[in-house]
């Protein structure tokens, strides 16, 4: 009876696996879309970031071959162009909605979760309608997608069907009706959409956002992702209206987006200002807070000068040019104690900063920072973040900062 | 609004437009007509100078100086004005030493501006030369007792037969170049040039790239010391009140100046001043008044001030009738020098007289103004031309020299450097002035122009000295200097109408100038004036009018033209380009522009390959390819540095650049709010082809490249994209909103 | 006192430590290669190399150079011996005003240096740092082809330094 049981619930798995993963049929259809969908499926993909993990490095647009490193190895962002071969030319609008969904692809693999499809099942019919109208109306390219790098048994796809019994969540995004229609219409493009959790939320040992810890904090490509809540750990206030100015281009409070943050203030400064307000409403509900004033912020300045006489001479003597000038300096802030990187637990986003500098966008008003990867040894760049952590870090002393250093050099070296 | 600071009082404007008024009657062939009467004129500025020793003199020794009073801004001048003097004088040019620009050695020649120096400058030397060479042989065919039709010059002698020779500094005794230049000269015949023509390595490069002392900020003087300027944080802010004795504390420090809202530091070692300086800005309360305004809104603003109207064409012929009439606006922001160098000068006062170095492009005139500044005479005041970073017009450089003319008065005895910082010259530089213009023409049935209607609006091109009133610093003393009226320019040459006037023959042309003296932000002369504006407007218009006939760029614009040599940079440019070849693809355009620079110097073509990428609309500069003729070329390769350069510049300009502001303050300060072309950004070639044409007047080029390339450009858009933009910059924004998702 | 190496000689300056090596240069030791553009990083025409690296002068005060080489453009060559880079810069006529050149010299040098075949996509990347206003970008990329194929041809490796910077 017991192994009739099971062999009803295998078989009736088995059979269920194979259902949900039929191949879907090529669509060659000849597709005609109205403008104005396409217009806003351009929208709904740049709030939901689609160029950042589907374009490389100097590549064609959404053509894929862009690297993600995660702890079970490399994957590659796939090809997303309308190309028939390599890449969704092909597919139908149901395979689309599949693919968002259910992260199951036109031919029925199964669809790493590093794509954030367990965000964008929660996608509503008309925007899965308008983003496929976006993405099959751009140029195709032909780029076959490179391998992905994953050892056993991280390479065996169906097993991804399993984790998805566990945390694929299907439901739609829930109306409050205590809050605003804005803040309901924020929470619906940051859980469907815009996927802020897959940054900034930890994830657990197979790789799934851990619900109970909504916004505590996350990573992105070896940066530091703070929290969106009440654990975010600067002490300097946040409002709706300074999480708005920061989202769309620089907050006087707080500075500008950089490292893997920057790509997604650059692609919300071209959606429509009421999507970005709607979203600085309902982050903004978690995050703002009152903040305290600036001459308590840098109260510990003559401790840590010290405790780090040599991080404090570096950083008055190269550092304060621009830093210590009352931000006279564009896209500068008065204090770097206002960058909520310095109160991170760990000095990775600060490294990358010293060592990369920031890039000017093309052609377009933006910071500039030079890379002083090259100026400077690590020992030294140690001693600025070291004093740095010591004048503003309301938590503990950084550790291994050097060791720290020595590996973001050898991972971010060309 | 608030008047700003270097605006003219209402007087001024009513007696500058009686000044221009009249100035509309003198056309150029009238005063031409004038000087005939009495006698031919003298070439070029030996027209301001005639003595043939104001341009060469040589030594008992044999060396020979040449004098000139233009300068190097970077553009070659140097190395041509030698080529075409040794090549009269027939020497070695590495025998001749060049003085630029100095108010005590060279002659008055103005301003280096306008792409003048070649018809100015190069056309008075190579004639006195000339001239000097047959005195030179006058001279020694009595000495030598040999005909003087026997006798040639060569390697700094005249010789003659039977190896009869006299060497120039044997020639030359008491004052025998100490006489009038003669109208005209016997120049050497275009087959026999040998310098003339060669593209000969310019003389400054190799100090330049081996760290030789090359511009006024490696001059080193005994003694010298260090300052650096507070300015106020906006036009019209004035200084309430400073404590200065923390300032003045600070290692180094000598010395803090103050005259009303000018406040200046001065110490031994530059660091030390920069340092002080930030004290004493720290240390500053300043009045602030200044409301400048809404950038979003400027072409409209400018379009509602009050204007001086003046006719510059106006012709009437007979025409085949209209079918068709096309019409559009089209807008240039502010847009910024951006001297990779900021300003800087030294100035030297002892107690009588003052000695400043500079890289302005006029050293008479800023002496003049200087003068009057310090209230000295100005036989007082020797203004002397030291090279500086590319300048491109009217930048911070005359108000470097004021400050530090200012500041070593008070010290006297001890040389002063000022250098200007780098907010200081993005902040303080008079820019390019927005213009707005509005063209209207029609077509007949055949596809021909028949009527041609262009207005153009802008302030002055120019706020130069002579005056003190012209100087920041005079402007901000306790007893200020005020501005003068701002100055229209003439035609032919035009300021803010340059190449207003386009040189297709059309039957009916009416061009309308609208000179607009209200000046909200600062600006002068910037490389090209108002042929930059005009010449992307009237050839994207072209295009524009081409379109609407059906016919081909290039084609329509040769069925306008008649003027040979413009007809050939065409054809050269539009062949090289492969323009009949050319293949479309998506996202790929071509873009094709001409003008002859002024109507009067150098003609010059362009045609660019762009690729826009659709999704960020950002445009991607391919092949650029330039045909330019300049006459007699002196340096080919000069020219062509010249304009590729101006190639590449122009393309900043015209994809990336216009000048940010907000009410209380300009927001362009440093390159991350003014941001440039790059090299990651440059095109994929730049090829220029310099059409030679031997015999002819050497023709200005520094500035050929700025109007034609916008245009280019933005003729390739249009063709890439299918929508036509008439608003500069073209940058990545509004591409990308104009070609839509 | 503080003592620098530069361009392969020990001096000895007494300039205050958070003096931007920039000033130091030109000021105390009267070179006048390196050039101030900005002050901030932005624009590298103070660019010289310290332990063969690109370094923005302007940004690096001499208290942390103590032991390290540095390189300015008087150290590449002289108007009478220049280098190969320099003799590129001059056969390509790559300069209009030349005030950006020698940072452009600088960085260049640093990138040959590490490797002396960069593709044309290579070095408009490595120079993207390095400011031209004057619009010479593509006679610089000529000129530095041509050291690079010069140097290849040569068999050279890096060039070598001067003994003495002027």
């Amino acid at each position: 009876m017991a192994f009739s049981l099971l062999l009803i619930v295998v078989l009736g798995a088995t059979a269920l696996f194979f259902a949900t993963h039929l191949s879907i049929p090529e669509d060659r259809s000849q597709r005609v879309f109205a403008p104005d969908l396409v217009r806003r499926g351009g929208e709904l993909a740049a709030l939901g970031y689609c160029a950042s993990c589907h374009t490389a490095e100097n590549g064609k647009p959404f053509a894929g071959g862009r690297p993600l490193a995660t702890p079970f190895g490399t994957l590659f962002g796939t090809n997303i162009t309308p190309d028939p071969k390599t890449g969704i030319g092909l597919y139908s609008q149901a395979a689309f909605a599949r693919t968002m969904r259910d992260g199951i692809d036109r031919a029925g693999r199964d669809l790493y979760p590093v794509f954030p499809y367990n965000h964008f099942a929660r996608l509503t019919d008309e925007d899965l309608s308008a983003l496929y109208a976006f993405l099959m109306t751009r140029a195709a390219v032909p780029a076959q997608n490179p391998a992905n790098h994953l050892t056993f048994p991280y390479n065996v796809r169906p097993l991804l069907a399993g984790w998805k019994l566990l945390y694929l969540d299907k439901k739609p995004v829930p109306r409050d009706q205590t809050r605003s229609a804005e803040w309901n219409r924020g929470r619906y493009l940051v859980e469907a959409l815009s996927h802020c959790g897959a940054c900034h939320t930890p994830r657990d040992r197979l790789g799934a956002e851990i619900a109970s810890q909504h916004f505590d904090s996350g990573e992105a490509e070896d940066w530091w992702a703070p929290p969106l809540n009440h654990k975010f750990p600067s002490p300097v206030s946040w409002s709706e209206e300074s999480l708005f100015n920061y989202l769309r281009s620089w907050d006087v409070g707080h500075g500008g987006a950089v490292g893997p943050m920057a790509p997604v203030v650059a692609a919300l400064a071209t959606v429509p200002e009421q999507d970005v307000r709607a979203i600085a409403a309902y982050v903004g509900a978690t995050l703002a807070k009152p903040g305290e004033s600036e001459k308590r912020v840098d109260e510990k300045q003559p401790q840590a000068a010290e405790a780090h006489p040599q991080g404090a001479e570096l950083y008055a003597g190269i550092c304060a040019t621009c830093h210590e000038t009352g931000g006279h300096v564009p896209f500068t802030v008065t204090s770097l104690g206002q960058h909520t990187s310095i109160y991170a637990p760990d000095p990775r986003n600060v490294i990358h900063v010293v060592l990369e500098g920031v890039r000017p966008p093309e052609g377009t008003v933006g910071a500039v920072m030079p890379a002083f990867a090259d100026t400077l040894s690590d020992a030294q760049i140690a001693d600025i973040a070291a004093y740095l952590c010591a004048r503003f870090s309301r938590g503990g002393e950084w550790q291994n900062i050097e060791a720290e250093i020595a590996r973001l050099r050898r991972s971010t070296s060309p | 609004m608030n008047a700003p600071l270097f605006n003219p009082s209402r007087r001024d404007v009513l007696a500058g437009a009686l000044v221009v008024s009249f100035s509309l009657r003198a056309i150029p062939s009238l005063a031409q007509e004038q000087e005939n009467v009495s006698k031919p004129p003298l070439p070029g500025s030996l027209k301001k100078a005639p003595m043939l020793d104001a341009w060469i003199r040589i030594d008992a020794d044999g060396s020979v100086t040449v004098f000139t009073g233009k300068c190097e801004i970077g553009q070659g001048v140097k190395t041509a004005l030698i080529q075409v003097a040794a090549e009269e004088l027939e020497l070695d040019p590495h025998a001749i030493h060049l003085v630029t620009a100095d108010t005590a050695r060279a002659a008055n020649e103005g301003f280096t501006s306008g792409s003048n120096s070649m018809k100015d400058s190069a056309s008075a030397i190579r004639n006195a030369a000339a001239q000097v060479r047959e005195i030179l042989i006058g001279i020694a065919a009595e000495r030598l007792g040999v005909a003087a039709d026997r006798l040639r010059a060569q390697s700094g002698a005249i010789i003659g037969p039977d190896n009869r020779r006299a060497a120039y500094g044997d020639l030359v005794a008491g004052n025998v170049l100490h006489v009038t230049a003669q109208p005209t000269s016997k120049l050497k015949a275009p087959d026999t040039l040998k310098i003339i023509g060669q593209s000969l390595p310019r003389i400054d490069i190799p100090g330049k790239v081996t760290g030789g002392v090359s511009y006024v900020h490696d001059l080193r003087l005994s003694g010298m010391v260090h300052a650096r300027v507070v300015r106020p944080p906006s036009y019209d802010a004035r200084l309430q009140s400073i404590d200065t004795s923390d300032a003045e504390k600070m290692p180094g420090v000598i010395k803090v100046v103050r005259d009303g809202s000018f406040l200046g530091i001065l110490a031994e070692r530059e660091f030390q001043a920069v340092t002080a300086m930030h004290a004493l800005a720290a240390a500053a309360k300043w009045d602030i008044a200044t409301k400048l305004p809404d950038e979003t809104n400027i072409s409209s603003i400018i379009e509602s001030l009050p204007a001086e109207d003046h006719v510059i064409a106006d012709k009437h012929a007979e025409s085949a009738s209209a079918t068709r009439t096309l019409q559009a606006v089209y807008r240039r922001p502010y847009q910024m020098h951006g001297s990779i160098g900021p300003s800087c000068a030294v100035a030297s006062f002892d107690g009588d007289a003052l000695t400043v170095w500079s890289h302005a492009q006029g050293m008479f005139p800023l002496r003049q103004a200087i003068a009057e500044m310090l209230r000295l005479p100005e036989e007082k005041v020797r203004c002397i031309h030291m090279e500086g970073a590319g300048c491109y017009g009217h930048n911070g450089a005359d108000d470097a020299a004021a400050d530090a003319a200012l500041l070593a008065r008070a010290l006297p005895g001890r040389p002063v450097r000022v250098q200007w910082m780098r907010e200081q010259e993005h902040q303080w530089e008079p820019y390019g002035p927005a213009m707005v213009s509005r063209a209207r023409a029609s077509l007949d049935a055949g596809g021909n122009i028949v009527d041609w209607w262009y207005e153009v609006r802008s302030n002055t091109h120019s706020t130069r000295p002579p005056g003190a009133g012209q100087l920041i610093a005079a402007r901000h003393l306790e007893t200020p200097f005020t501005p003068g009226p701002p100055r229209p320019g003439d035609q032919p040459e035009g300021a803010g109408d340059r190449n207003a006037v386009p040189l297709y023959v059309l039957p009916n042309v009416r061009v309308v100038h609208h000179l607009v003296p209200d000046m909200p932000l600062r600006v002068s002369a910037l490389r090209g004036l108002g042929a930059y504006h005009n010449i992307f407007a009237i050839e994207s218009f072209m295009d524009e009018l081409a379109a609407a006939a059906g016919a081909d760029a290039i084609e329509f614009r040769l069925r306008h033209l008649k003027d040979k040599r413009a007809r050939a940079v065409i054809t050269a440019a539009a062949e090289r380009f492969g323009w009949s070849s050319w293949q479309a693809a998506k996202g790929k355009g071509r873009g094709f522009a001409f003008a002859r620079y002024k109507n009067l110097a150098a003609f010059c073509a362009v045609a660019v390959e762009v690729n826009i990428e659709h999704e960020s609309g950002h445009v991607r500069l391919g092949r650029a390819i330039a045909a330019v003729d300049s006459g007699q070329a002196v340096n080919p390769d000069g020219i062509a540095n010249q304009i590729q350069g101006g190639i590449v510049q122009s393309a900043s300009w015209t994809l990336y650049e216009s000048v940010h502001f907000e009410p209380r303050r300009i927001l362009s300060q440093d390159w991350s709010t003014y941001p440039i072309l790059r090299f990651g950004t440059m095109p994929e070639s730049v090829d220029v082809y310099v059409i030679d044409a031997p015999g002819e007047p050497f023709l200005g080029t520094g500035e050929a490249a700025q109007g034609p390339t916008a245009a280019a450009i933005a003729n390739a858009v249009a063709n890439a994209t299918g929508v036509r933009i008439r608003d500069l910059p073209l940058n990545s924004a509004r591409v990308k909103a104009a070609i839509g998702v | 006192m503080i003592t620098l190496n530069v361009n392969g000689r020990s001096r000895d300056v007494d300039d205050a430590p958070n003096t931007p090596l920039l000033y130091v240069l030109r000021g105390t030791l009267e070179l006048n290669g390196a050039k101030f553009g900005c002050g901030l990083g932005q624009c590298g025409a103070c660019t010289v190399v310290i332990d063969g690296k690109p370094v923005f002068s302007c940004l690096t005060p001499i208290s942390i150079l103590q032991g390290r080489k540095i390189t300015t453009l008087e150290g590449l060559g002289s108007e009478d011996a220049p280098s190969p880079l320099q003799r590129a810069f001059i056969e390509e006529q790559a300069a209009q005003c030349g005030y950006c050149i020698p940072g452009m010299i600088m960085r260049a040098h640093a990138l040959l240096t590490a490797n002396q075949s960069p593709t044309d996509a290579e070095i408009r990347e490595h120079m993207n740092a390095n400011l031209c206003r004057c619009g010479t970008h593509m006679r610089i990329l000529a000129a530095i082809n041509r050291a690079a194929g010069a140097m290849h041809a040569a068999g050279a490796r890096a060039p070598a330094k001067a003994e003495e910077e002027e």
